[in-house]
């Protein structure tokens, strides 16, 4: 019964840390661009939310489209950093991502802020539905399906928009200017502008994910954003190992969501054996390094048996 | 139609490695013209047509196309009159896209990109025809990533792309040095084919004499960052890759002799 409800719990929290994997897969994976500002921007998201929320007593629904646009800037100096003052990409994103770790403090005034009787967008929900106690079931697997309703719901859109953006113009050029950006400066494209505006984008997602974490877990903290980038590249791998064969865009998305709920599960199982929460970093790291390493040990093989014969 | 006006450019300027690659080139071409470049490596063949495109900027000089002095812009700015295809058959395509929409992006060349869709149903049916000119038979493998074609597919599907929105020049950099011969003959009787029909104005960079003769109404030969010989018309037709030797060892004081059988 324990396991069950952790993996019904995964399920909920692979569902809010989507969107943060979805904003890691448009900088690594298409525009290829290693982008360290997200562990900064999710961090941002959810001190932007709670500071909102519990400072300035606003709507949770404002906070999050406030908490996405804050990320968006930070997405925004990340890029001017890169392409304006030509500093190296993966530099860039590991200044903002500093930066940020001060801005977040000033943002909260504090390292963490808790939401602890405020009303968060899980709570809407919640009020609308009948109690827990009327439904019959635990106050605590009320809240569960609740965030699970509400990751669902915003990672589903999200899919949505992403899809179709990245079928328009602009969004085929971004593509494009990750893959060979030489080719498409031949083809008239400002590829600066295009790689800035994919860093805009994800990290308006990964801060939007930060709000929604924020909210869903009740408190946010300085140092939420640590180890974000490895989780959302855990759900990348994940999901491109068990989907390898998967070549539809909007498919390949939802692999990434599936990998997000999947490293959930894994990190509940592992949690359930007996492992300490403090080690999971250590377990996420190694998860993507093996997860990384599959197909160049699939091609590794294939090449000794080339040999052989 | 271009006009390049005591160009200079010198690469790791105040360093060791310090090199004059074009030293005071002065070069006009007229609307129509198809011009063949030879040279040695290192003669600044690849530099001028990269200062041209936009990839670097010269140290000193003008460059004027169709009356519009181009030599500062941003390279993507000016590339909406310029169609290029380069000498790695990887530069010109995005691999992990489909060849419709690489065919998409470049039919989209100097027009405004916005949020409609990538790739138009009408536009389809223009890819088939174009495709089918290349006689490749990519018109039914529209779907197909690029990175699944070979070296002499994808530039074929590149030089469909340069020219896919008219270009007023079209710059070809050594596009078929890295295909086999017959691929290469190939390829360039597609490029002779489509700037015959679009009565493009080119340039060819190409490291092979009996090319440079056969194909183009005029040819230039660049030694040691100068332009050394410009012959155009009925002269250029008379020309025998002797002759071209022959300059080529002048110019060089005899030290070219080694590289013969290269450029032969």
């Amino acid at each position: 019964m324990n396991i069950i409800l952790a993996l019904f719990g995964a399920a909920s929290q692979g569902l809010t840390w989507a969107i943060l994997a979805l904003g890691v897969y448009i900088t690594f994976r298409i525009l290829d661009f290693p982008d360290m500002t997200c562990e900064g921007s999710f961090a941002m998201g959810g001190s932007v939310s709670a500071a909102l929320m519990v400072n300035l007593n606003l709507d949770p629904f404002v906070t999050l489209i406030v908490a996405t646009l804050a990320g968006m800037l930070a997405g925004l100096i990340t890029g001017f950093l890169h392409t304006k003052l030509k500093i190296p990409a993966i530099l860039s994103g590991i200044l903002t991502m500093v930066a940020l770790y001060s801005i977040n403090l000033r943002i909260m005034g504090q390292a963490n802020t808790s939401l602890i009787g405020m009303n968060t967008i899980i709570s809407f929900v919640k009020n609308i539905l009948p109690t827990a106690q009327q439904l019959g079931i635990r106050d605590s697997v009320l809240q569960t399906g609740v965030t699970m309703f509400v990751g669902f719901i915003f990672t589903a859109v999200m899919i949505i928009v992403l899809y179709w953006f990245f079928g328009t113009e602009i969004g085929c050029s971004i593509r494009a200017t990750g893959n060979n950006s030489a080719m498409m400066r031949a083809q008239g494209v400002n590829t600066d502008g295009m790689k800035t505006f994919g860093l805009v984008i994800s990290n308006g997602l990964i801060a939007l994910s930060g709000a929604l974490v924020t909210q869903s877990q009740g408190y946010a903290d300085v140092g939420m954003g640590v180890g974000a980038i490895v989780i959302g590249l855990a759900s990348i791998v994940i999901g491109e190992v068990l989907f390898s064969h998967v070549k539809n865009f909007a498919h390949k998305l939802i692999a990434i969501v599936i990998g997000s709920i999947i490293y959930r599960a894994i990190i509940a199982v592992v949690l359930q054996i007996g492992l300490n929460s403090n080690d999971l970093k250590l377990l996420t790291a190694i998860v993507v390094a093996v997860a990384l390493s599959v197909p160049v040990l699939r091609k590794n093989k294939g090449l000794v048996r080339k040999e052989v014969a | 139609m271009l006009q390049l006006t005591n160009i200079y450019k010198t690469f790791n300027a105040n360093t060791v490695n310090e090199k004059l690659v074009l030293n005071d080139i002065d070069l006009e071409l007229n609307r129509g013209d198809f011009v063949t470049v030879i040279g040695g490596n290192g003669a600044g063949k690849s530099t001028m047509l990269n200062l041209i495109a936009g990839v670097h900027y010269p140290d000193q000089g003008t460059i004027i196309l169709d009356g519009e002095d181009i030599t500062k812009l941003p390279e993507h700015v000016r590339a909406k009159n310029l169609g290029r295809v380069f000498q790695d058959p990887m530069m010109g395509t995005a691999s992990n896209m489909e060849i419709e929409e690489n065919l998409a992006l470049a039919y989209r060349r100097g027009k405004k990109r916005g949020l409609g869709w990538g790739i138009t149903k009408e536009e389809r049916e223009l890819y088939v025809d174009k495709l089918k000119t290349l006689d490749l038979g990519l018109e039914t493998r529209l779907s197909t990533k690029v990175g699944l074609l070979s070296g002499g597919q994808r530039q074929a599907l590149t030089l469909l792309m340069a020219t896919l929105q008219q270009p007023k020049l079209l710059l070809l950099d050594e596009h078929t040095a890295a295909l086999d011969p017959k691929t290469a003959s190939k390829v360039l009787e597609l490029s002779q084919q489509i700037i015959a029909e679009q009565a493009l104005t080119a340039l060819m960079v190409t490291h092979n004499m009996k090319n440079a003769i056969q194909y183009g109404n005029r040819l230039i030969m660049m030694y040691d960052a100068k332009i050394i010989f410009d012959v155009s018309g009925e002269e250029k037709q008379k020309l025998h890759v002797s002759d071209l030797l022959e300059k080529f060892e002048k110019a060089s004081g005899g030290e070219f002799a080694n590289d013969r059988m290269i450029l032969a």
